[in-house]
């Protein structure tokens, strides 16, 4: 089987990256999703806040897909679902199987990784105690609660004060449970100010700050889990053990890009962001493999990652349509670092000549900073610098550098900093 | 035709009256593995255990090694079954379908005192029959394992040791034995045992069972059980070790067993690779009250770590996916205890079965048959299948057999785990054969959803929606393990 | 009352707004803060009627493991958010429906209508 392009994963990135490949004239498209339906994660997101930025409009998880999956449709894109890629190799071919096909490969000019993140779980944190059930990610409950039709507990505590976990606490409440406390090991809240409004304060939840849970009782199911504060090592507080009883621990403690097959593929991966190293244009150390989404770097606002998807939907299929020899070696490449206080910035490098009119770096802060500026830099010299009043690890900054800036540098580094 | 040396008795009280030649109680490996080769013979047996699946007691939370034998005195039944056992791994897990490698140890020596010990282990070795060991100096050792510490003077390595899956071949023994005529009975506990004038009367909390013999095999209760029947007490000491699993990513880490040397202090920590590809770290050891407490404790945790180092500096313990603990059946006189009770003919102990309990456990079943033999005199060898069906291993097949099968059965096209790349077909077969799973944590076991990099996050809902379909329940009574461990409280509307 | 802090909830910024009694201005509210118009009359509102927007799940007639997504079509008085819950617990939908399909109208004296927020066939 040939396809022009492959689009692993048919959520809301995979979605966009067709759509766009498509709108640039590709004909052969193929988006392969493991799930039942398309839509990905937005199935379950039955919440409304989706779609602000590009819809000026609030709509909800299945909504927001709906747009995508209808375009999808009418254009006549491709695609197979309750199919699972196995391995994807470095000349572009994917083996893939589903029931009804069995197995077989597919030989792509081009693919798109978009198969999203994963959730941490209890392990990757080592939450010490007995391991009775009651214990879920909030995604995992979120997938029972929204889809299946099941409630998962009575009295829950939310360890993570990121947006999902207080979704869930939101959703939990609603459907009956009582949400004992939502505890967030740093001294802020992850997750939007909106969300502590509409989730936490509406329902009296208490927001612990500077807590997290330090052991989990209970024999068979979930009996009651112990709290403590921490300081600003995160190490526990002596004294500050409180046990609050309950039959349900939820975790939202983290995403990760799920990015098993661009490894076997060979594809280099930033341990700073778990996602492939990219250039510009969104292409992976893969000739030919781009990635977007939450692959590519966990997102807060699924509207970005729809046009980081449309990105490299075009860029994929600017290179499907390049003859062999156009597809040379790229230009000059200058290579950006994340420097004091910035815990990533994407792309990880850039092609000066390639690129359009400007660049566009997304980063993430490691921690609160006010008053400050982003100064970046190249061996000494400042090319640019904006000044934010606030900036949050949580929120996702960009910063535009015109290209004009970048043709003038003799240096192939760029340090981005916070001041 | 009633035979020579049975009677037969058939009272039907409010409950019912069940005769059996052998009932086994504790279905670990020691039991499993009893079941399984005593189903050679014409015997009616009974395997049962309390808990709601096979091996959920230590055989499910232990290092998974089978040693080579040098560690055990020479002159104990410890290193006398150990090094007997050893050698019969190969055969068994052939015809089980097990997963085992023989990837040999090292024991790692720091100073002069652990060189001197390591002097003691090979000579205490060689006297039980040990084979195939070799004192290596610290460059030799650094050779052959690339990632240990570059203290290392010298290692004593056993080409013999290698690494299994335990609760995997305590299931597969299950399966055999049920197979082969073995009934298995879930969620009964013994609660008190009479001695009859040619057998045992045993009370049940689900009725009450006749047999002429009855093995203990009840890992840390063994001693409730022994003092129910014989005069001649021990006790059995719960000690229990907690253990780091980290991801298959660092899985080749260290490609042997690395050991360290026992000192007055303690027997050291254990870096290995597991037969799936994980890297386990543990275990500690600790005297507890309360015989299943299994939980893990950071203080511990923290303690493993920093003796692991000492083996192998720089462990990536940001790969860590999980951490749980094992509870060790350790016999206050400081041996196995495997013999029929003096004052209880027919009552046959096998406990105290801490390490090597696992890699002893082959030879302990042969041994145990044979007093089972000399208790009848004689017993009639019978149609017996040692074979169990084989077990599909989806992501292990090659291209062409994925799409074979995916054809033959269209439940191998749909992949539920995707972390280890696990099938629908797997896991149905896992629920249907005999010793199935009937729980999340049984399939678990069978065929590994849930033990990868998300540790069940994604398959949760759709593991519990095949069990629930396989075993014609709602999907509000598949619990995770034990009887009380239920998911989902209800439906949301 | 001297002040009130609120955060605005209507769109992701989530301006910090402050709120102190007005007896003169025409709401009676005096709101600072804010960096848009939806924001006062979001501050004015959580001080005189704070409504909500719900979302949540119904049954399925005749399918067991699936769910059917919902949402008011407009926020709802924040009171009653649980008197909805209460309603949506006896629904049953049928298929097939749509997106935007009408399920009830003007569900518990809200002025709002229960939609269907996604499309199953």
């Amino acid at each position: 089987m040939n396809y022009d392009l492959v689009v692993i994963g048919g959520g809301p990135a995979g979605l966009a990256a067709a759509i766009s490949a498509r709108r640039k004239g590709i004909k052969d498209i193929l988006i392969i999703e493991r799930d039942r339906e398309l839509g990905g994660i937005l199935n379950q997101c039955i919440h409304n806040g989706f779609g602000l930025h590009l819809f000026k409009k609030e709509l909800t998880g299945p909504e927001y897909a709906k747009c995508f999956i209808d375009e999808v449709r009418e254009l006549n894109i491709d695609y197979k679902l309750n199919t699972f890629v196995l391995d994807i190799d470095d000349k572009k071919e994917l083996s893939v199987i589903n029931s009804r096909d069995g197995f077989f490969k597919i030989q792509a000019k081009a693919i798109i990784l978009a198969m999203g993140c994963r959730e941490r779980p209890r392990g990757a944190i080592n939450i010490p105690g007995s391991r009775p059930s009651g214990i879920f990610t909030a995604g995992t409950a979120q997938r029972l609660i929204n889809m299946e039709g099941y409630m998962v507990g009575k009295k829950a505590v939310i360890l993570g004060s990121g947006d999902i976990g207080l979704i869930m606490a939101r959703r939990l409440t609603l459907e009956g449970a009582k949400v004992e406390a939502v505890a967030e090991i740093m001294p802020y809240p992850n997750g939007l100010n909106r969300n502590i409004v509409q989730c936490l304060e509406d329902f009296n939840i208490p927001l612990l700050l500077e807590h997290t849970v330090i052991e989990i009782k209970g024999k068979d199911r979930l009996e009651g889990v112990i709290l403590a504060k921490v300081d600003e090592n995160r190490s526990v507080i002596r004294g500050t053990e409180k046990y609050i009883e309950c039959d349900t621990l939820i975790l939202s403690v983290g995403l990760i890009p799920e990015n098993e097959l661009s490894k076997s593929a060979g594809i280099e991966i930033d341990p700073l962001t778990f996602g492939p190293i990219v250039d510009e244009s969104l292409e992976t150390s893969i000739k030919g493999i781009f990635a977007c989404g939450n692959v590519l770097h966990v997102h807060d606002l699924v509207d970005n990652v729809t046009l980081e998807a449309y990105k490299a939907g075009e860029k994929a299929a600017e290179y499907i349509k390049k003859t062999s020899k156009e597809r040379v070696l790229k230009t000059k490449k200058v290579k950006l670092y994340p420097g004091n206080g910035i815990r990533y910035v994407l792309p990880q490098y850039v092609n000066i000549d390639d690129l359009d009119n400007n660049l566009k770096l997304f980063f993430r802060v490691n921690d609160i900073y006010k008053d400050i500026e982003i100064l970046i830099e190249s061996n000494g010299r400042l090319i640019k610098k904006i000044k934010k009043n606030q900036v949050f690890p949580s929120q996702m900054e960009s910063i535009t550098l015109d290209k004009k800036l970048l043709t003038e540098l003799d240096q192939e580094e760029i340090l981005i900093n916070v001041k | 035709m009633p035979e020579k040396g049975k009677v037969w008795f058939f009272i039907f009280f409010k409950g019912g009256f069940f005769m059996y030649d052998v009932v086994i109680v504790g279905a670990g490996i020691i039991g499993t593995f009893i079941a399984r080769e005593l189903s050679r013979y014409d015997l009616k047996i009974l395997l049962l255990d309390k808990e709601n699946d096979v091996s959920n007691g230590t055989t499910k939370a232990n290092t998974a090694i089978i040693h080579a034998g040098f560690d055990a005195p020479y002159n104990s039944k410890m290193g006398y079954f150990n090094v007997r056992g050893n050698p019969m791994f190969d055969k068994i897990c052939h015809e089980l379908d097990v997963p085992f490698k023989r990837v040999g140890s090292l024991v790692l020596a720091f100073d002069e005192e652990d060189l001197r010990t390591l002097e003691k282990l090979y000579e205490n070795g060689s006297k039980s029959g040990v084979t195939q060991m070799e004192i290596l100096d610290g460059e030799e050792a650094q050779q052959i394992e690339a990632n240990i510490s570059k203290k290392v003077k010298g290692a004593l390595y056993a080409k013999t040791a290698g690494i299994i899956g335990p609760w995997e071949l305590a299931i597969a023994l299950a399966e055999n034995a049920m197979e082969n005529g073995v009934d298995l009975r879930l969620n009964t506990e013994v609660m008190d045992v009479t001695r009859l004038n040619d057998g045992y009367s045993i009370v049940t909390n689900k009725g009450n069972i006749m047999s002429k013999i009855l093995i203990n095999c009840a890992g840390v209760h063994a001693d409730k059980l022994n003092n129910m029947v014989s005069n001649n007490r021990f006790k059995i000491i719960p000690k229990k070790g907690q253990y780091f699993l980290l991801d298959k990513t660092v899985g080749n880490l260290v490609n042997k067993i690395i050991f360290q040397c026992p000192t007055d202090r303690g027997k050291g920590i254990v870096v290995t690779p597991t037969v799936h590809g994980n890297l386990i770290i543990g275990p500690d050891s600790e005297i507890i009250e309360e015989k299943e407490d299994t939980a893990t404790e950071s203080h511990r945790l923290k303690f493993i770590r920093q003796v692991a180092e000492k083996s192998v500096p720089n462990i990536p313990f940001d790969h860590v996916i999980t951490t749980f603990a094992g509870v060790r059946a350790e016999p206050d006189t400081g041996d196995f205890i495997i013999e029929e009770a003096e004052d209880s003919p027919g009552f046959i102990n096998v406990a105290g079965i801490k390490s090597p309990g696992l890699s002893a456990s082959p030879a302990i079943a042969e041994y145990v048959v044979n007093l089972v033999k000399e208790i009848y005199g004689s017993i009639k060898e019978k149609n017996f299948n040692p074979f169990r069906k084989r077990v599909i291993r989806f992501a292990k097949l090659s291209d062409e057999e994925k799409d074979e099968l995916i054809k033959k059965d269209h439940r191998y096209g749909n992949i539920i785990c995707r972390c280890e790349t696990i099938t629908e077909g797997e896991i149905i077969d896992a629920i249907h054969r005999k010793a199935g799973a009937t729980t999340v944590d049984g399939v678990k076991r069978r065929a590994r959803p849930g033990s990868g990099r998300c540790q069940g996050g994604f398959c949760l809902p759709r593991v519990m929606e095949l069990l629930a379909r396989e075993k014609n329940k709602n999907m509000e009574e598949i619990l995770k393990d034990g009887l009380g461990s239920y998911i989902l409280t209800g439906r949301t509307k | 009352m001297d002040k009130i802090e609120k955060t605005c909830i209507i769109c992701p910024i989530g301006c910090n707004l402050i709120i102190e009694k007005d007896p003169e201005s025409k709401d009676g509210y005096r709101v600072s803060g804010n960096k848009c118009n939806r924001g006062l009359q979001y501050a004015i509102e959580e001080m005189n009627n704070p409504t909500r927007i719900l979302t949540s799940t119904v049954k399925i007639r005749g399918v067991s493991n699936k769910m059917l997504p919902v949402r008011t079509d407009r926020a709802i008085p924040k009171d009653k958010l649980f008197q909805v819950m209460d309603v949506l617990k006896e629904l049953e939908v049928e298929l097939p429906i749509k997106a935007g399909d009408l399920i009830i109208e003007n569900i518990s004296n809200t002025n709002a209508n229960l939609i269907a927020s996604k499309s199953i066939a």
